[in-house]
């Protein structure tokens, strides 16, 4: 443990303000990733909780979602995240362009993701107020797309602060904060995927 | 019997599912209380002996002291001791009640709703099955399996002289067993917050020998005796017309089942579940005016005349 | 929206410095921190400040006031219990007010008057300037309020929460429940977890990163254990809590089917999803306090607390365990043998940490030299009274014996011994404590020996019978009881002294609004304490500290008389100065060597509004009106489009290249 006295000869220069890592927005999205882990925890929790309870007949038509849409639309969502992982980067490597580009893309590809997913819930045949599944399925997809949506408004917000020159190599706290919540979300997804698409060949 | 004073105390058991547990919970009182004085006991003495008269506190010069260490390790060891002692004793609890020693010589069903209790006397025999409300007959020394439905919200079935409570559950059902080892009228109340009149939601576990069950099951299997008068007659009348909705009488044509079966009422020492005795002036008000009595219950104020309540009410009483 | 700072330093655009170290005197002689951290007087600064000790007492009040809003509709229960079949209150009007007065002492008081005194104190224990994000800190406070403002709307015109804090469905559902009572519990919980997630993510990131240089981990004041262990769980269970009120809201208003059966839906799960936040929340209503009876006693025995790290540890053990115990509210549902016994040795092991705290306790009393004050008095018997609740929770733990207890009234004595005496007695001590250095003054020792003995007698009178009142089989949650049950002596004894607890609140609150005025003046250290908010002026000045001071024990005002724990002592009158605006130090979360100098924003309005647009957002939904609730969603998104905007005073933005 440390017993360090501070001596005014021996004080080292401290950078002033947000870094990348070290100031205290990079601990707060953090605290929220982690509110809202627990909030799909207990969603999916949700899920299970009811879905032990019966045979594969709780299903809409008996059988598992097709992964039709909800595939392709998953690798989407990850490709995003890679375009804002690229774009994260082009900040720190002081690249204006790349930074712009990725948060862009990154956007393009979410907005994509949203209107598939929208896609799907108009193909269904079943509402929210069809039954338990229902409820459950909307209301899950609903949060995380909620939560994609809002991820668009942050990284819109942060394209606008990239193109006007904001951040440099220096000052690009608000990118990583906002990669963090775009990879959470692309993250939470995954579990959401194989929560619906996939646990029932595991189940029944 | 029962707790003559106290009718809901769990302080004493009266059969075989109770007795172990009102062991362990008077040994755990105990356990409680005797720790309870001993700390309380430490503060005291410690803050007499050891504190500083008259000084203010910043004029007392603060050292480390003693490690202190050892009262922590031994007061952790020794409630550790009482602790491993009531997880034992809890398990072994447990499991000794988990299912009746004998199999059980009767099944009830018993439904939960807001704000009486309904109970349907199982048996092989489809002629036998006896549907009755909020006050039920058991044998005494036959351990009697107690299936609990939920209809509308979650109640609770809480017999404490006899046994621990169980909820009634929409959507499940959940088993549980007592046993009665001394004839008695036990108390039962809901114990589960289910609205307005929670607290009126009583019910009566009566054991007796069980020639005297059986003899009871028989009476209630009776349909109501053909009206010996024309007034009982014209009460028969006014009853199916205004109570036959809800109200089931076997022997009328009265057939509704979303209130208590009155085929044998004045059998029962109570009525609306426990809320007020069963005699002639309860019985007329209730009838009368139930939403002055029991604000919230189910059963309407129906604004009968004078005469339209009379009737009714010495059809009633002759439903033995 | 932010107010303008002047500094006398306009250097904002370093990206690295050297950040200055001088005395304490030189620094106080500039007079420049004064002017750079004082809050504009006036309506503005009122609803703009984001000075940590501005909310902490706000915070304070404000839960105050709801404990005596709750301590009111307990009265009027008590009246109404006093005597069997009593009319003086309609099964409505009752179920109202045991369910409002749960949730008002529960949630709109019990945590935060503990948030507030967390928040006044940390910066000023951790040698800080603020917390590590002090416009959240005020959004908490405004959400809070208004979140509480919004659940009592609904009791204020009839329609308060009629199923018990716990709101059990389907009781809770729209077909037993069809008025407006549930939506505003609801949509308010949802709301008010707003105020407490944020609240927690604070916390969690103030005392990871803005300690003093050398306050490391082993040096932390053991009230940074109790408020962090709690804001940890909250971080992970609150989500629970607003995720059954949504799915109910959602079930109410639009037809899903999570809970009703007759659609496959399940009405354990919001027993599940309650509980499981449930639990960990009575531990985080607890705990804080708890540490705040492990600062103040140290004080008052004169020497540090006994089994320091053992206590800390078991702060967090007591939560980790706290997180495996939640289905012990479950117990008479018809759960299986195997998971009834895992869940109630749980219950029972959970008694050990809090052993641990017991008797360390107990020890620092007894290898101490007690000095006998008010605070001390408070602290001490909530020894005693900590162990009932706490040995009474333990036979409930017992599954068998639980079943005859759970539901009575021995549940309510329980409850009312953790909560009272684990909660409001150490928030009476921690007020006589730390009232001096909010204020300035020391409140009336006279009338605090009245204060704590009426609250004593009162609260035990009230509260021991009804342990006894349970074993005799009264069900809870009744608003009435037939006479001839073994009930109705002691049900007029809790009665009376529930009156006697009640006036004795209310020499407290007399013996507040008396010392504000006439209390003598209290200097920085009345006490004599250990800790780090005794080294400043009392009442604090806006900045705290003149300078950061630098840390090298676990008792820094102690040095002078305790054996040193290393080579060097702490050094409080020189230090840091960081008066180039609002600062203040960012340290490792280990070690506290300090890495980042923290800008901390000027006051602000975004919060304010930002709430404003919540609860137009909240009330929208409430009554439907749509068109409402997209306004406030509006009104927040541009709330907080001007609060994240980055900033040059905050170093938010790059520099422009010359």
């Amino acid at each position: 443990m440390s017993d360090a006295i501070l001596i005014p000869e021996e004080m080292p220069r401290l950078p002033v303000g947000p870094t990348a890592r070290r100031g205290v927005g990079w601990w707060g999205v953090w605290c929220l990733v982690m509110t809202e882990s627990a909030l799909f925890v207990y969603l999916l929790f949700s899920y299970y909780y009811s879905a032990v309870q019966f045979d594969a007949g709780w299903l809409p038509h008996g059988h598992a979602p097709s992964m039709r849409l909800a595939l392709p639309d998953t690798i989407v969502l990850l490709l995003s995240s890679l375009a804002m992982w690229f774009g994260d980067r082009g900040v720190r490597r002081g690249s204006r362009v790349q930074n712009v580009a990725g948060i862009g893309i990154a956007i393009i590809l979410g907005a994509i993701f949203v209107a598939v997913q929208l896609l799907e819930w108009s193909g269904k045949d079943f509402t929210p107020r069809s039954g338990e599944y229902g409820s459950l399925y909307y209301t899950i997809t609903g949060f995380h797309l909620a939560h994609v949506i809002a991820g668009l408004v942050v990284l819109l917000v942060v394209l606008v602060w990239s193109a006007l020159g904001y951040f440099n190599p220096r000052r690009s706290a608000p990118v990583l904060i906002a990669s963090v919540y775009w990879h959470f979300v692309d993250v939470v997804w995954l579990f959401v995927f194989a929560t619906f698409y996939l646990s029932p060949y595991a189940m029944w | 019997m029962g707790n003559a004073t106290t009718p809901l105390s769990f302080l004493q058991g009266f059969g075989i599912k109770a007795y172990p547990v009102t062991a362990l919970t008077w040994g755990l009182l105990i356990i409680s209380i005797v720790v309870c004085v001993i700390i309380t006991l430490l503060v005291l003495i410690g803050i007499w002996r050891r504190r500083a008269t008259g000084a203010w506190a910043a004029d007392v010069t603060p050292v480390r002291g003693a490690s202190g260490m050892s009262w922590i390790v031994i007061g952790v060891g020794i409630s550790s001791i009482a602790l491993a002692v009531t997880l034992v004793w809890t398990v072994v609890v447990l499991a000794a009640i988990n299912a009746p020693p004998t199999k059980p010589g009767l099944t009830i069903e018993v439904t939960g709703q807001q704000w009486w209790w309904k109970a349907r006397y199982l048996s092989d025999d489809s002629s036998r099955i006896l549907t009755t409300a909020n006050e039920f007959h058991i044998p005494t020394g036959v351990p009697v399996r107690v299936r609990l439905i939920g209809a509308d919200v979650i109640h609770s079935f809480w017999v404490p002289a006899l046994a621990g409570k169980t909820d009634t559950i929409p959507g499940q059902t959940n088993i549980t067993w007592i046993e009665a080892n001394i004839p008695g009228r036990y108390e039962g109340q809901c114990t589960e917050y289910c609205g307005l009149q929670h607290g009126h939601m009583q019910f009566y576990i009566v054991a007796q020998s069980p020639a005297e069950f059986r003899a009871w099951w028989d009476a209630q299997l009776q349909p109501a005796a053909p009206p010996a008068s024309p007034a009982i007659k014209e009460g028969e009348r006014q009853f199916v017309f205004h109570c036959g909705a809800c109200h089931t009488v076997r022997g009328t044509s009265a057939g509704g089942a979303v209130a208590p079966d009155l085929t044998h009422l004045m059998s029962r020492q109570t009525i609306a579940a426990g809320t007020l005795p069963n005699n002639i002036a309860t019985l007329s008000g209730w009838i009368a005016n139930p939403q002055s009595l029991k604000p919230g219950t189910l059963m309407p104020t129906l604004y009968l005349s004078g005469p339209e309540l009379t009737d009714i009410r010495s059809f009633l009483e002759t439903l033995k | 929206m932010t107010a303008t700072v002047t500094t006398t330093v306009t250097s904002t655009s370093d990206i690295e410095r050297t950040p200055e170290i001088a005395s304490a005197d030189i620094v106080t002689g500039r007079g420049a921190l004064e002017r750079i951290w004082e809050t504009a007087p006036g309506i503005i600064g009122f609803f703009s400040s984001v000075d940590h000790k501005e909310i902490g007492k706000r915070y304070i009040v404000t839960a105050f006031a709801f404990l005596i809003a709750g301590g009111i509709e307990a009265m009027v229960m008590r009246v109404q219990l006093a005597r069997p079949n009593a009319h003086v209150l309609t099964p409505e009007q009752y179920n109202q007010l045991f369910s409002t007065h749960g949730i008002t002492m529960i949630f709109l008081y019990a945590l935060p008057v503990l948030s507030g005194f967390s928040n006044f104190l940390w910066p000023l224990m951790f040698g800080s300037r603020d917390m590590a994000f002090p416009r959240l800190n005020a959004l908490s406070y405004w959400v809070f309020i208004a979140a509480g403002l919004f659940i009592y709307a609904g009791f204020a015109i009839g329609a308060g929460p009629n199923d018990g804090w716990f709101n059990y469905v389907p009781l809770a559902s729209l077909p037993y429940n069809p008025g407006m009572n549930m939506d505003f519990y609801a949509l308010g919980m949802i709301f008010l977890g707003v105020s407490t997630s944020v609240g927690a993510a604070n916390f969690v990131v103030t005392v990871m990163r803005t300690r003093a240089p050398g306050m490391s981990i082993d040096r932390l004041p053991i009230m940074a254990w109790g408020t962090l262990t709690a804001s940890v769980a909250n971080l992970l269970v609150v989500p629970a809590v607003s995720l059954a009120f949504f799915m109910l809201w959602l079930d109410r208003q639009f037809n899903t089917h999570f809970f009703d059966v007759a659609n496959n839906g399940q009405p354990l799960l919001w027993q599940h999803l309650f509980w499981f936040f449930g639990h960990p929340w009575v531990y985080a209503i607890v705990l804080p306090a708890m540490a705040m009876v492990s600062e103040g006693l140290p004080t008052f025995c004169r020497r540090p607390l006994v089994g320091f790290n053992l206590v800390a540890l078991s702060t967090v053990a007591t939560m980790l365990l706290g997180f495996g115990v939640w289905v012990h509210h479950m117990f008479a549902t018809g759960l299986p043998n195997l998971p009834l016994a895992v869940f109630s040795g749980a219950s029972i092991i959970i008694t050990i940490p809090s052993a641990v705290a017991v008797f360390a306790w107990v020890a620092t009393i007894w290898l101490g030299r007690p000095v006998i004050t008010t605070a001390f008095l408070f602290f001490a018997s909530m020894i005693g009274l900590f162990v009932i609740g706490g040995v009474s929770g333990f036979m409930t733990a017992s599954v068998p014996v639980d079943w005859q207890l759970t539901d009575t009234y021995f549940i309510v004595a329980h409850i009312h011994y953790v909560l009272i005496g684990i909660n409001v007695f150490p928030v009476c001590g921690g007020i006589y404590y730390w009232f001096p250095k909010m204020t300035g003054r020391m409140m009336n020792e006279r009338l605090g020996r009245w204060n704590f003995w009426v609250m004593f007698i009162g609260f035990n009178l009230c509260f021991l019978p009804m342990h006894w009142t349970g074993l005799r089989g009264m069900p809870r949650r009744v608003y009435t009881y037939a006479d001839g049950m073994g009930w109705d002596t002691l049900n007029l004894i809790t009665s009376i002294g529930g009156f006697v607890f009640a006036a004795g609140v209310f020499l407290l609150v007399i013996n507040v609004l008396h010392s504000l005025r006439h209390g003598r003046i209290a200097g920085a250290n009345p006490w004599g304490a250990a800790t780090l908010e005794w080294s400043v002026p009392s009442p604090p000045p806006p900045y705290n500290f003149a300078v950061i001071p630098q840390v090298a024990s676990r008792n820094p005002l102690w040095e002078d008389h305790l054996p040193p724990d290393g080579p060097a002592r702490s050094v409080i009158r020189e230090g840091l100065v960081l008066d180039h605006g609002k600062e203040t130090i960012g340290t490792t979360p280990l070690d506290a060597v300090p890495n980042i100098i923290l800008k901390m924003p000027a006051d602000s309005l975004s919060p304010f509004i930002l709430t404003i647009g919540m609860a137009a957002f909240f009330v929208g939904l409430l009554v439907h009106l749509w068109w409402l609730a997209a306004v406030g969603a509006f009104v927040m998104l541009v709330a907080l489009l001007i609060w994240l905007w980055p900033e040059r005073e905050l170093a938010e933005r790059a520099e422009i290249a010359p």
